[in-house]
């Protein structure tokens, strides 16, 4: 048991903070997820957590709270991508690269004020990666206010958004408002994305989003279990990552390894994992 | 700007925006952009194992790209491709962020490669981009024909003999190499906005492949130009110009081709609802 719990692993304080706040983004992005997965809209989420990063070198620039700039962003950007958003998908996708690019050259622009202002020479690095020791106490009613504001707005959406998702033609014709829903998915996905960008950096965000929920629906077939699924193998992910990353201090002298990385490694051998499950548990398909 | 330390800031960014123009317009046709942009950035940690191990920065590029082409392509046989995409993407760069700290003293190193730093050029460098463009170039006009057909009309392609899964293996592995020769030019996060931007703004000015191809060339090199000349002035980075670039090129083209709608014939039935609302992005 020591061997696996280093001494002071419940104790510490950094621990207990990343643990909430990862698991929080954990729970929202792996709802949120599986919606995202169904949508087919991955570049969606991936270019939302890569855009949020130029809040992130806002907030450093301006000197407000890194949730602000995150969240600001990834808002602005998933209006953008509403306003470009046009209906085939290969038009999406294109539209979604140009939003892209416009703001990894805004992210461009701000780190260089950083550093040249700043002289935060570590602002690329704790932006792009995320830093989940290190985030402060304080930030943790403001993730738990957004992760809740996410999940509520689910939750209201649940139905329509399921049905939109599975089937926009049949949702129209029910009387769905196809393009309200995909503007509100947009939105919770872009709160999800914050609260996962500020926790394990903007571009491993898309572990925590597309991951968990890619593996459950590869178990599942119905979404609600898929959901459940998808948290369960969010928060062990995020769980044993933190674990891991803990105990790597006593591995290499003193120096840990990142957390993100033994988070994202869980994910994908997880994913591997139920790629087998589902083979074995049915024939596979002609 | 002429002077001589940026002689090879010229010529890498002309190699690059040449290579950048011919298969972005792919880029675009087959709807891949996912993968544009994956590609460069799962291959970045290439350049810090590369770092960590004491290999050339090139063949870990190379050798990484190669990965995240095969994790595509493997993954997407099972799954649908925007999330193999995805997968393969976090796993490799979960495996950069382990390099990197292992490498500490990597952070100015980092963002060069992340966004660009197109005055880092030294000669002996040069040689490889050029023989990469070059490579990238002559595969593309080989099989231009079938990936052409492949990408319009995967159904008529494989009615011909023409292997789908064969040619988005071709097109990824040629993706793959002018990824791995842009990245540290113009950075890993931009190298799909001079792919994409240009393309785009190319195929929506004319329907005929080869016109288009010579217009996504001709585009990419003004923005790569105007870009280096713009950084030059500015001392601002390169890649932000690349990306604002490539976002008015898109805007300025989607404009273009809806008042050529305009003035053409009248179109069939009653206009889409959202139409006042799409009018808000163009210029």
């Amino acid at each position: 048991m020591s061997l696996l719990f280093q001494p002071g692993f419940f104790t510490s304080d950094p621990v207990r903070t990343a643990a909430l706040v990862g698991g929080g983004a954990a729970i929202v992005s792996a709802v949120i997820g599986v919606f995202t997965v169904i949508r087919g809209q991955s570049f969606a989420g991936h270019a939302l957590a890569d855009v949020s990063s130029a809040g992130g070198a806002a907030s450093f620039l301006l000197g407000i709270s890194p949730m602000l700039g995150f969240l600001g962003m990834a808002v602005l950007a998933a209006g953008a991508l509403e306003l470009f958003g046009l209906r085939a998908t290969r038009e999406r996708d294109l539209a979604t690269g140009i939003v892209l690019g416009a703001g990894l050259g805004l992210t461009a622009l701000l780190l260089y004020f950083d550093v040249t202002q700043r002289s935060t020479t570590g602002a690329a690095i704790s932006v792009m990666f995320g830093s989940m020791f290190a985030i402060p106490p304080t930030l943790v009613p403001l993730t738990a206010l957004t992760g809740l504001a996410a999940l509520c707005l689910t939750g209201l959406i649940y139905r329509p958004l399921l049905l939109a998702s599975l089937d926009a033609g049949l949702a129209e014709v029910q009387g769905v408002n196809v393009r309200l829903i995909g503007l509100l998915h947009l939105l919770v996905l872009s709160l999800a994305v914050t609260l996962s960008a500020m926790t394990i950096g903007a571009i491993l965000s898309t572990a925590l989003l597309i991951g968990p929920a890619a593996a459950a629906l590869r178990l599942a077939r119905r979404p609600g279990l898929a959901i459940l699924l998808a948290i369960a193998i969010g928060l062990a992910s995020v769980g044993g990552g933190i674990l891991l990353a803990y105990d790597s201090y006593g591995w290499t002298l003193g120096h840990g390894w990142p957390v993100s990385f033994f988070i994202v490694t869980l994910i994908f051998l997880i994913y591997l994992a139920t790629g087998l499950a589902s083979r074995s548990a049915r024939p596979a398909p002609a | 700007m002429f002077s001589s330390f940026m002689v090879n800031a010229w010529l890498a960014g002309t190699l690059v925006a040449l290579a950048a123009g011919v298969t972005g317009l792919f880029v675009v046709i087959r709807g891949n952009t996912f993968a544009a942009h994956a590609l460069p950035l799962g291959t970045f940690p290439g350049a810090a194992a590369a770092t960590f191990l004491g290999i050339d920065q090139l063949v870990g590029l190379v050798a990484c790209a190669a990965l995240g082409v095969i994790g595509i392509s493997q993954l997407s046989r099972r799954q649908r491709s925007d999330v193999a995409t995805a997968l393969t993407l976090i796993t490799l760069l979960g495996l950069g962020t382990l390099f990197l700290s292992l490498s500490s003293r990597y952070s100015q190193a980092v963002y060069a490669l992340l966004f660009g730093d197109i005055l880092a050029i030294n000669n002996s460098e040069l040689i490889p981009v050029a023989i990469i463009s070059a490579a990238v170039i002559i595969l593309t006009a080989l099989f231009f024909r079938p990936l052409l057909l492949t990408s319009v009309s995967p159904d008529i392609a494989a009615a011909t003999g023409v292997s789908n899964r064969l040619m988005e293996l071709l097109f990824l592995s040629i993706l793959a190499l002018a990824t791995a020769m842009s990245l540290p030019v113009v950075g890993a996060l931009l190298v799909f906005s001079l792919m994409v931007g240009p393309a785009s703004a190319a195929r929506l000015i004319t329907d005929r492949p080869l016109p288009a191809v010579c217009l996504s060339v001709a585009i990419s090199l003004a923005t790569i130009w105007s870009a280096i000349a713009l950084s030059y002035v500015t001392n601002w980075p390169i890649g932000f110009f690349v990306g604002t670039l490539a976002a008015v090129c898109y805007c300025a083209s989607q404009g273009f081709t809806r008042r050529k709608q305009g003035q053409g014939a009248s179109p069939p039935g009653p206009p889409p609802k959202a139409e006042p609302l799409e009018t808000g992005p163009g210029l």
